[in-house]
C-alpha cells in the first residue's frame, strides 16, 4: 500500500482520519513550516489526541490541589509517588481501558491492568497491589453479563499471572454503562524515596532501548480511537492482546536494571507506542531523540515507520541507558529471554527525528508535539439534569431492603473476586470486602491503604457535590480500617466533551473533587481522563473515580468492616450526622426508575473531622469493627456487617427520624462502629472531643435484624433470608447458561 | 537447615515461600534459578507457585524441561523433601515424580478462597504436626487445579496413604476431593492449596505454619540421626 | 533438507472430564441445537519441521507430541504431516 503524500493529505483532508481537525492541521503546518508527511500527521494525530494531550480537559485539571509535604512526585509522570515514612514510598495511579474493553472485554481489560503495572515499575516501584473499578449495565441484558464476565477473567488472567494480588475495588452496575462500560484499573507500588526514577530522556548521546515483546501491527490507532465515539465502529484489528507472562519477565528485568542503577530515564510504551514514549521522555527533559526504525524488532515483516511508530503493541518500554552501561542491560534481558535493542540516542536539538532506510522520514520538534499540544476551553453550558426531585417511599421496609440487598450495586461479589488472586505476595492484610484494603510493607509494622470509590448517580445529579463526595468516600474508607489517607488519583469518566453540559459536569465535578482534596489533605498526584463516553450520542453518567492511597503504622490498629466473632456484648453505634433524607438515593432510583432528587448531603469539614476521629478510634484499638454508610444506607451497613459476623442485630431508630429515610438515606459522613459494652463509653468520650456526633443505634444479638422505632417492632428480617439474597445476587445471573453466544 | 526455592520464570510465590521459611524455621531460604544443575547442598526443595512459561502450553508442562528439574530428581531420591506448591504441583505432575494430572477447574474459573482441608496422613515429613483427621484452613489460588488420575492410580494412591489432604468442600472438580498426594517414599508432597499464605496472625490463617515446622524437624531429626550414626547420606 | 508443514491435534482422552466442552454443548442446547452432542474441546498447534526425509520427520514430531506438547497422562494426539514445495 502506498502512503498518501503531504500533499495529498491536505487536499483530501487525510488528516481527519489521523484524528486532527482542520484547525489543528493548520497548526501542525504552522508549527513545522511546512506540509507534514504521513509519519508526522499521524504522530500529530496521537499525541494531539483527547488520550494523549488532555486538550479538553487540561485547563480544568489545573484546579486540582497536587502539592503536600507527603508528594514526592506530582502528576506528569508515569505515576504518582508519596512518602509514606520510614524512607519508604507509594507509586500509584489508576487508568481507564474503556473502549477497548467494550469491543475486546477480556484483552481489553488484561491489557488495562498491564498498561497500568508497566507505569508503576517504570518508576522504580516494585507493584504490591492492583483494585479495579468496574461499571456495567444492567445484569438482565445478555451483553452486559458477557462483557463483566470477560472483563473480571481479564482482570484477574492478567493480574494473577504476573503474582500481583487484586486486593480491591468495587463493580457497580447501571443502564447508563450498557453501551460504554467502564474499567478503571489501579496500580500501587512500593520504593525506596530516594530511588525514584523517572521518564526522562537526558544526557545527550545517551543510548535509546526499546525493551520487551517485538513491535507488530496491533492496535495502531488505538489512542485516537479511544478518543473517538463509538469504538464498535471501528476495524477490530486495533484490539491488542496481552501477555502476562512477557509481562512479568519485564517487571523483573526492568526493576533488576533500575536497581542496577544504568538507567536514565525509562517509559512503558502505553496509547501511541513508540510515538508518545520518546515525544513524551524528550519533552521532559527539554531534549531531543534520534531513532533508528531499521533497528526496532518487529514482529511482521514489511512493517513502515508510520506502523512502527503508531503500534501499540503490548510489554514494551523504552529505556534511555547511561552510555557506557548498555552491557548491565545486555545481561539482565539475556538473563529473563527478553528482547533488547538499541533504537537511538538522545540529543539537545529538541527535536524528534526518525530515519528509515537511510532517510529521514520525520523531523519534527517535540515541544510542537507534547508541550504546545492545543488546549481548549470548550463551551460550558448551565445544565440541571432532567430528574424528579421527590421521591415517594412506596415500597414497603422490607421489601425496599431485599430488593436493595439483591441490586447487584450492593450484592455480595465474591463472584468478582474469588476469580482474583487476592493473597500473592503473601502480604494482604484486608483485602476484598472490607472498606479498603492493607497490603502490608515487608520487614516493617506498616502496611499501604487503597481504596477506590465513585457513584456516577451523585454526580449526574449534582456534579459539584457529587465529586466532593467521590473523594470524601474514597478517602473516608481509609480512614475507617484506622489508616492516615495521604494522597489520590483519579479516572474521570465522561461524555462528549464537545457538548457544553458535559463540560459543565466535568469542570464542576473537577471543582466538587479539588474541594474534597483540600478540606481532606489529599492531593491529586496522579489521573486519567477519558472523555467520549457514549454510545450513539447518549453521555455515561459522569463518572469520576477515585482511588485513594493512606498509610498505617501499626498493622495491629486495623479495622475490619466487621467483627470476625462476637464473644462478649458487641453494641452498634452510628458515628456522625444522622439523616432520612432519602434525595439521590439507591431507594430513590429503585421507586422513581432513576436517579431522582439532589445528590445526598456531605460536609467536608464534618467530614475531615470525622476521618480523624475515626484514626484516634482504630489507635486506640476502641472497636471491634468500623463500616462505611454508603448505597443502601444504614439498612445495607448493618446486613454486611451481619452477615460477616454471622449474627442478628437490633438497632432503634434515630429520634424524630423518618423511618424510610433513617434506613435507606445516604447521606455521607456516617460510619457504622461495632463496639464491646466495655469501649463505649470511651468511644463516646473520644466522639465528643473531635465535635463528631455518636449515637447507640442498638447491638449485635439473635439470629435476625431487628429494627424498632420509640421502642416498637418496626421490621423483622432473619439473617439466613438476608444471606442468601446478598450472596445469590449475581450467581443467579449465571447459573442458567454458562455460556452465551452474545458477542 | 538449608531451604532451596526454585525460581522458573514465571514463577510468582517464590518470595512468599521463602518469607514463610525463613519466618517460621528461622532456616535459610536460598531463591534458586531454574538453570541450576546441583541442589546437593540444600535439604529441603520447594517447587513455589506462579506461572511457570506462562503456563501456555499446560501448567508446568515447559518448566519441567529445565536443568532444575533433572536435579530435583536426584535429590528426591537420595529421599531429601520436595514440596511443591500450586504450580510447583503441576510441575512434579508433568515431571513424573507424582502421579496424576492437574486439569483445568471443573467451573471453568479461577479461584482463589480460603478452604478447608482434611488432613488424611500424618505420618509424612510433611504433616506429622497434624492431627489425622484435622480440619485445617489454608487458600487455595488456582485455575487448573483439579486432580485427575486414572483408577488403577486412585487406588494405589488410596492404599499407600498417600493421599495427604483432601478439601473438605471440593473447589475445582478434584476426584475423590484429593487436594494433596505424596510420592511412594513420603519425601515428595505436591498440594494445590498455599500453605505459605497461612503462617501469620494477619493473614487469616496460620495452619500453613505446621507443615514447615513439620519439615524442619523431620530434617533436623535426620540430620542428628546421620551424625549418631557417623554414615554419610544414604 | 526438506520442510514439512504439521498440524498436531490435541484433546482429553475419552475418560477425562472437559468442563469447557461441557459448558459449549450445553450453551448450544441452549441456543437450539439439541443434536449436537459429545462436544470436546482440544488444541491445534500449526509448525513447520526441517528434515532430511519424511520417516525422520514423522519420528521428530511423534517425539515432539510425546514429550512436550501433550500429557499422555491426560490427553491424547494426532498429526498430519505434508511436505512442502520450496519457492
Amino acid at each position: 500500500m502506498l502512503e498518501p503524500t503531504a500533499a495529498q493529505i491536505r487536499d483530501e483532508k487525510i488528516y481527519r482520519k489521523l484524528g486532527l481537525t482542520d484547525a489543528e492541521y493548520q497548526q501542525v503546518v504552522e508549527k513545522l513550516g511546512r506540509l507534514p508527511n504521513y509519519v508526522e500527521a499521524g504522530i500529530f494525530g496521537v499525541l494531539w489526541s483527547e488520550h494523549c494531550s488532555y486538550k479538553s480537559s487540561k485547563a480544568h485539571l489545573r484546579k486540582f490541589p497536587t502539592t503536600g509535604p507527603q508528594v514526592l512526585q506530582g502528576p506528569g509522570e508515569n505515576a504518582g509517588v508519596v512518602d509514606i515514612g520510614d524512607g519508604l514510598a507509594v507509586a500509584f495511579k489508576m487508568e481507564s481501558h474503556n473502549h477497548p474493553s467494550a469491543v475486546e472485554p477480556y484483552q481489553g481489560a488484561a491489557t488495562g491492568v498491564g498498561g497500568i503495572l508497566r507505569d508503576i515499575f517504570t518508576m522504580g516501584a516494585r507493584p504490591i497491589a492492583f483494585l479495579d473499578s468496574l461499571r456495567f449495565g444492567s445484569l438482565e441484558d445478555g451483553r452486559t453479563r458477557y462483557l463483566f464476565e470477560q472483563v473480571v477473567a481479564g482482570i484477574g488472567g492478567y493480574g494473577n499471572c504476573v503474582g500481583i494480588p487484586t486486593v480491591g475495588g468495587e463493580v457497580q452496575f447501571s443502564p447508563t454503562y450498557r453501551g460504554n462500560p467502564l474499567v478503571n484499573a489501579m496500580c500501587v507500588g512500593l520504593l525506596k524515596r530516594d530511588e525514584m526514577v523517572t521518564g526522562t530522556a537526558t544526557g545527550v548521546g545517551n543510548p535509546v532501548f526499546v525493551v520487551g515483546a517485538r513491535t507488530g501491527r496491533d492496535g495502531i490507532h488505538g489512542a485516537t480511537f479511544a478518543s473517538a465515539e463509538d469504538p464498535h465502529e471501528k476495524e477490530r484489528s486495533a484490539v491488542q492482546v496481552g501477555d502476562p507472562f512477557l509481562g512479568k519477565l519485564l517487571m523483573e528485568a526492568c526493576l533488576e536494571l533500575i536497581a542496577s542503577g544504568a538507567v536514565v530515564g525509562i517509559q512503558d510504551m502505553g496509547a501511541a507506542g513508540l510515538t508518545s514514549s520518546s515525544a513524551e521522555m524528550a519533552s521532559r527533559a527539554g531534549g531531543g531523540i534520534e531513532m533508528n526504525l531499521d533497528d526496532v524488532p518487529v514482529r511482521e515483516s514489511g512493517m513502515t515507520p508510520y506502523e512502527m511508530m503508531l503500534s501499540e503493541s503490548q510489554e514494551r518500554m523504552l529505556v534511555v541507558l547511561e552510555r557506557g552501561r548498555e552491557e548491565v542491560a545486555f545481561e539482565i534481558f539475556r538473563r529473563f529471554g527478553l528482547e533488547v535493542a538499541n533504537v537511538g540516542r538522545v540529543t539537545d536539538d529538541g527535536r524528534l527525528r526518525l530515519f528509515f532506510r537511510g532517510e529521514v522520514v520525520a523531523d519534527m520538534p517535540v515541544a510542537a508535539l507534547v508541550d504546545e499540544a492545543p488546549v481548549y476551553e470548550r463551551p460550558i453550558a448551565d445544565w440541571k439534569p432532567p430528574v424528579p426531585q421527590f421521591v415517594p417511599t412506596t415500597l414497603a421496609i422490607s421489601e425496599a431492603w431485599m430488593q436493595l440487598l439483591a441490586h447487584p450495586s450492593v450484592a455480595d461479589k465474591t463472584w468478582v473476586h474469588r476469580q482474583y488472586d487476592t493473597s500473592v505476595r503473601a502480604s494482604t492484610v484486608l483485602g476484598p470486602g472490607h472498606d479498603a484494603a492493607l497490603v502490608k510493607v515487608p520487614g516493617v509494622n506498616k502496611a499501604v491503604a487503597m481504596a477506590t470509590d465513585g457513584n456516577s448517580r451523585y454526580v449526574y445529579l449534582n456534579p459539584r457535590r457529587g465529586g466532593q463526595i467521590a473523594v470524601a468516600e474514597a478517602v473516608r474508607n481509609l480512614a475507617v480500617v484506622g489508616a492516615k489517607p495521604l494522597a489520590i488519583t483519579n479516572c474521570l469518566n465522561f461524555g462528549n466533551p464537545e457538548k457544553p453540559e458535559i463540560m459543565r459536569q466535568l469542570s464542576d465535578a473537577i471543582e466538587g473533587m479539588a474541594e474534597a482534596c483540600e478540606a481532606l489533605g489529599t492531593p491529586v498526584v496522579s489521573g486519567n481522563v477519558s472523555l467520549y463516553n457514549e454510545t450513539r450520542g447518549v453521555d455515561i453518567q459522569p463518572t469520576p473515580v477515585v482511588g485513594a492511597i493512606g498509610v498505617m503504622d501499626g498493622i495491629e490498629h486495623r479495622v475490619p468492616s466487621a467483627p470476625k466473632s462476637v464473644l462478649e456484648p458487641t453494641e452498634l453505634w452510628v458515628l456522625g450526622r444522622e439523616d432520612d433524607s432519602l434525595s439521590g438515593t439507591l431507594y430513590g432510583e429503585l421507586v422513581c426508575g432513576g436517579p431522582a432528587g439532589d445528590a445526598p448531603y456531605v460536609n467536608l469539614a464534618q467530614e475531615a473531622r470525622l476521618h480523624q476521629l475515626l484514626q484516634q478510634v482504630a489507635g486506640a484499638r476502641l472497636v471491634a469493627a468500623a463500616h462505611d454508610v454508603s448505597e443502601g444506607g444504614i439498612a445495607i451497613t448493618l446486613t454486611e456487617i451481619c452477615i460477616a459476623s454471622g449474627i442478628g442485630a437490633e438497632v432503634e431508630v434515630a429520634d424524630g427520624a423518618d423511618a424510610h429515610g433513617w434506613l435507606f438515606s445516604e447521606a455521607q459522613g456516617r460510619v457504622l462502629v461495632a463496639v464491646t459494652s466495655a469501649n463505649a463509653d470511651a468511644l463516646a468520650r473520644l466522639a465528643a472531643t473531635f465535635n463528631v456526633p455518636a449515637r447507640k443505634m442498638g447491638e449485635l444479638t439473635g439470629e435476625t435484624l431487628c429494627v424498632k422505632l420509640q421502642g416498637a417492632l418496626l421490621v423483622e428480617l432473619p439473617l439466613n433470608e438476608l444471606v442468601a439474597t446478598y450472596e445469590g445476587a449475581i450467581p443467579s445471573f449465571f447459573v442458567a447458561e454458562q455460556l452465551t453466544a452474545t458477542h | 537447615m538449608k531451604w532451596a526455592v526454585i525460581v522458573f520464570p514465571g514463577s510468582n510465590c517464590d518470595e512468599d515461600a521463602a518469607f514463610a521459611i525463613r519466618e517460621v524455621t528461622g532456616d535459610e531460604a536460598h531463591l534458586i534459578w531454574h538453570d541450576a544443575r546441583d541442589l546437593s547442598d540444600f535439604d529441603a526443595i520447594v517447587l513455589p507457585g506462579g506461572f511457570s512459561y506462562g503456563d501456555y502450553l499446560r501448567s508446568g508442562a515447559i518448566a519441567r524441561f529445565s536443568p532444575v528439574v533433572e536435579a530435583v530428581k536426584r535429590e528426591a531420591q537420595k529421599g531429601k523433601l520436595v514440596l511443591g506448591i500450586c504450580n510447583g504441583f503441576q510441575v512434579l505432575t508433568e515431571s513424573h515424580l507424582l502421579p496424576g494430572a492437574l486439569l483445568r477447574n471443573d467451573n471453568l474459573q479461577f479461584r482463589c478462597e480460603m478452604t478447608e482441608l482434611v488432613v488424611e496422613n500424618n505420618q509424612s515429613p510433611f504433616t506429622a504436626d497434624y492431627a489425622i483427621g484435622e480440619r485445617i484452613r489454608i487458600p487455595i489460588a488456582h485455575g487448573e487445579g483439579r486432580f485427575v488420575a486414572d483408577d488403577t492410580t486412585l487406588a494405589k494412591l488410596q492404599a499407600d496413604r498417600r493421599v495427604a489432604f483432601t478439601y473438605h468442600a471440593n473447589p475445582n472438580g478434584s476426584v475423590q476431593n484429593i487436594a494433596g498426594i505424596l510420592n511412594l517414599q513420603g519425601n515428595v508432597l505436591g498440594l494445590m492449596p498455599h500453605p505459605e499464605r497461612a503462617v501469620m496472625e494477619w493473614m487469616d490463617s496460620v495452619d500453613g505454619r505446621r507443615m514447615f515446622l513439620s519439615m524442619h524437624r523431620y530434617m533436623k531429626e535426620a540430620r542428628a540421626l546421620v551424625g549418631a550414626n557417623g554414615s554419610a547420606n544414604s | 533438507m526438506k520442510t514439512y508443514e504439521v498440524e498436531v491435534r490435541i484433546w482429553l482422552k475419552p475418560s477425562v472430564f472437559d468442563p469447557q466442552g461441557h459448558a459449549v454443548e450445553q450453551a448450544l442446547h441452549t441456543l437450539g441445537y439439541a443434536e449436537a452432542s459429545d462436544l470436546r474441546i482440544g488444541k491445534y498447534m500449526h509448525l513447520t519441521v526441517q528434515s532430511a526425509s519424511l520417516s525422520e520427520a514423522q519420528t521428530r514430531v511423534e517425539e515432539m507430541c510425546e514429550r512436550v506438547l501433550s500429557n499422555p497422562v491426560m490427553e491424547t494426539y494426532a498429526y498430519t504431516l505434508k511436505e512442502v514445495a520450496l519457492s
